[in-house]
């Protein structure tokens, strides 16, 4: 059917949506997360993942990081529309200055007798994760990787008596000697 | 130079330092301090409205109209909830505007205290940016800052939430600083090498336009002047937005009229075929494009705008400017002499014999009766006898306010007001308080709609009260005529719920509120109806009887692109039914 064209406009060509991560640099004033979340939903915006934390405690600056997927015109407007908020410093694009360094932590909760037991705990070390608590009946692990690796590793505790499972979303920043 | 004084005193004095003299609001007991302080002293002179939506549009009447930033004084609560509409307004519109609100003390807020709301959190979308003063100390800091913002960049709305325990404490005034923002420092002056192919590709132009919008007004007098001049240098034919009316002399040859979907045939035409389109100050708004793939086919796009989230939101631009519109408009004359460039006289004088033929269309043409007043005729006449008046209009929202654009044609920037992107109906009466605020011995007048106006008709009481003698002028059809017009195109004439059964006499309303009531029913009392509410120097609503069932044309229907309009003088019931495609109806 052809597209009907309108005084709302439609959507006229459909685009291919990408994941991108963006660094944010805001003033750590109270409110200012609510008004990058806000922007995101008022517009219809994706947050995949969204971490902060103040990183200049003199300048009182946090640093929000920022995965999102959107059409390449859907990146284009989230990265202006934030750019004019008040407390915004700087956004910078991650994805575009080229495969940023992303790593993010979990911590995984495992309970289990046994054999079961001795599995996780071995998978663990294969992983690089941590014990960081444990009774005879279960072990919370802390591991830290790309997501790709903490997502394999969750899939693998599955059937080894996983109990629930805690993540920090993700921390990126650009590679090479350059402030962003 | 800081002082000690209380948070009351802090916010005068702030507003005093930045140059404030009028100020709208309504009090309550959140904000008893302020209107204590405002009590005495006389620096700042105080219009007390009589609904808090009404003081955010007289402050955008007053901004609008002067340039200045508008200043609104409000209470907690049902204060600063009812200032919503207006504050949107104003966000949408881009009118420069601080709203203080006063909060319910530190200690409550959170405890669902009488009249208390998350003002913040309410008006955090439709604001450019706001505040919860927590410490008196960071109050006039936070103050002048909020006056930084509403003018810089795209000129906005502000608001500054003050906790009544906050307005009693003692604390230091910062006087002016020029200290920059930390963070907020929006471009003004647009990338030169962007410039250069701006005008290299302007003079390489067959068909070019240029579309203009409120930004141009926005930028102020200098960038109105600019865009005259560059316009004048190339002889390029030039329409607008709503918003932009006025920037450039409707009087003049090479103005073509608004655009948009009730804009001029020539002007939608000459966009739907123009090669470059020179987009000065406006966003493609949705009632400016219509059907966005079929929007300007084949053209080359220059956008110059000073929100960069403009660029590019619905229309891809092949050349984008982000900056001021004067700076630019300024920059772009530069480049242009630099390079000594010259039009294609030829082409150009193709293209207007084009346009020209677009004119012989006479696309506003409208039947003219003798029984009854059409409502194009009653604004014909309105302007024909307001020409050598010092005039303001303010509009309400609906076919008024288009017939209003179409036929009160306008020489002057500023002399326009308009709820545009947010469509307020109610907008006009305050707003035409602010503006008779602002030029006490100029003629201002509310082009109304009998629905509309209803919806702040109290704000004639401040009106009355403050010795503003607007001019009411009220198109009265009984129906809410384009929802009626709506209703008629795509939903086969089953008018629910857009006509009146009850109405007010609007001369007797006049009287209640101490004002002065003119009807005129018939096309020969008209002249003189209008001449005697000139004559009267109070305020007057004028209750213009019009024909019931008149339509706003031209028009492109929903679902179609510029070349596709609708003309009103040939229309046939029929036609109107197949106006509008099926899918079309679905999107209106």
């Amino acid at each position: 059917m052809a597209q009907p064209g309108s005084a709302y406009s439609l959507e006229t060509k459909v685009q291919k949506p990408e994941t991108h991560t963006m660094s944010v640099l805001v003033d750590n004033e109270p409110g200012v997360l609510a008004r990058v979340i806000g922007l995101f939903s008022g517009r219809g915006y994706n947050i995949e993942s969204l971490t902060v934390s103040e990183t200049e405690h003199e300048a009182h600056l946090s640093r929000i990081t920022i995965v999102t997927t959107g059409t390449p015109m859907v990146i284009e407007q989230i990265k202006n529309q934030l750019d004019r908020l008040v407390p915004i410093h700087s956004v910078t694009d991650l994805t575009v200055l080229g495969h940023p360094i992303e790593r993010e932590l979990a911590m995984v909760k495992v309970a289990g007798k046994g054999e079961k037991r001795v599995e996780a705990l071995r998978l663990a070390e294969a992983f690089r994760a941590q014990v960081i608590d444990a009774s005879t009946e279960h072990f919370v692990f802390e591991i830290t990787g790309r997501q790709s690796k903490i997502e394999q590793f969750i899939v693998l505790m599955q059937p080894l008596g996983l109990v629930e499972v805690c993540r920090t979303g993700l921390a990126a920043i650009a590679r090479g000697p350059e402030q962003m | 130079m800081s002082r000690a004084m209380t948070g009351a005193q802090i916010v005068l004095e702030a507003l005093a330092d930045q140059g404030v003299e009028h100020i709208f609001g309504y009090p309550g007991g959140a904000v008893l301090p302020i209107y204590d302080a405002l009590f005495q002293q006389d620096r700042i002179k105080h219009i007390l409205v009589r609904h808090e939506q009404g003081a955010v549009h007289a402050a955008e009447g007053y901004a609008r109209s002067t340039g200045k930033v508008g200043v609104v004084l409000v209470t907690s609560g049902p204060g600063a909830t009812n200032a919503v509409t207006g504050l949107t307004d104003a966000l949408m519109d881009s009118i420069p505007v601080v709203c203080i609100t006063g909060q319910v003390p530190t200690h409550l807020i959170g405890n669902d205290a009488f009249q208390e709301c998350d003002t913040v959190g309410i008006t955090r979308p439709c604001t450019k940016h706001n505040y919860l003063v927590k410490d008196v100390n960071q109050l006039s800091t936070v103050l002048h800052e909020a006056f930084y913002v509403a003018r810089s960049g795209v000129p906005g709305r502000v608001v500054v939430d003050i906790p009544k325990d906050i307005q009693f404490a003692e604390g230091n005034y910062a006087g002016l600083s020029n200290s920059q923002h930390k963070s907020y420092r929006p471009a003004v002056k647009g990338d030169e090498a962007a410039v250069a192919a701006a005008v290299e590709l302007m003079a390489n132009a067959k068909r070019p336009i240029f579309y203009t919008g409120g930004g141009i007004i926005n930028s102020g007098p200098l960038a109105t002047e600019r865009l005259r001049e560059l316009v004048r240098l190339t002889g390029y034919p030039i329409t607008s937005t709503l918003m932009g009316l006025g920037a450039y002399p409707a009087s003049d040859k090479q103005w073509l009229g608004m655009l948009g979907m009730h804009g001029t045939y020539e002007a939608n035409n000459a966009m739907h075929d123009c090669d470059v389109m020179i987009c000065i100050g406006a966003r493609f708004d949705d009632r400016i494009t219509g059907r966005l793939d079929a929007f300007a086919p084949g053209s080359k796009k220059i956008h110059v705008d000073i929100d960069r989230s403009s660029i590019n939101k619905n229309v891809h631009v092949d050349i984008p400017i982000v900056g001021d519109c004067a700076h630019v408009l300024d920059q772009m004359l530069a480049a242009w002499k630099a390079k000594n460039l010259k039009v294609d006289k030829p082409a150009l004088k193709t293209w207007w014999d084009q346009i020209d033929t677009w004119r012989a269309r006479k696309c506003l043409h409208y039947r003219k009766r003798d029984d009854v007043i059409m409502p194009q005729y009653a604004i014909e006449r309105l302007y024909a006898l307001t020409r050598d008046k010092d005039v303001y209009i303010t509009t309400e929202v609906g076919q008024h306010q288009m017939w209003a654009a179409q036929f009160f044609h306008f020489d002057e920037p500023n002399r326009w007001m308009t709820s545009g992107g947010l469509g307020t109906m109610g907008y006009g009466i305050p707003a035409a308080v602010g503006v008779q605020m602002a030029h006490p011995d100029s003629l201002v007048i509310d082009i109304a709609g009998e629905a509309s106006v209803q919806m702040t008709m109290q704000e004639m009481s401040t009106a009355v009260q403050y010795d503003l003698p607007i001019k009411i002028f009220i198109l009265n059809n009984e129906y809410m005529g384009m929802v009626r017009q709506w209703q008629e195109l795509l939903h086969g004439g089953r008018y629910s719920h857009s006509y009146s059964e009850a109405l007010p006499d609007f001369v007797k309303l006049a009287e209640a509120y101490q004002a002065v009531g003119i009807r005129a029913e018939k096309p020969s009392e008209l002249d003189d109806a209008i001449k005697e509410m000139l004559d009267t120097p109070k305020p007057v609503i004028f209750d213009c009887r019009v024909d019931k069932h008149a339509n706003c044309f031209p028009m492109i229907p929903s679902g179609e692109a510029h070349n596709n309009m609708l003309m009103g003088d040939d229309l046939t019931g029929e036609d109107l039914e197949k106006a509008i495609t099926e899918e079309g109806k679905v999107m209106v």
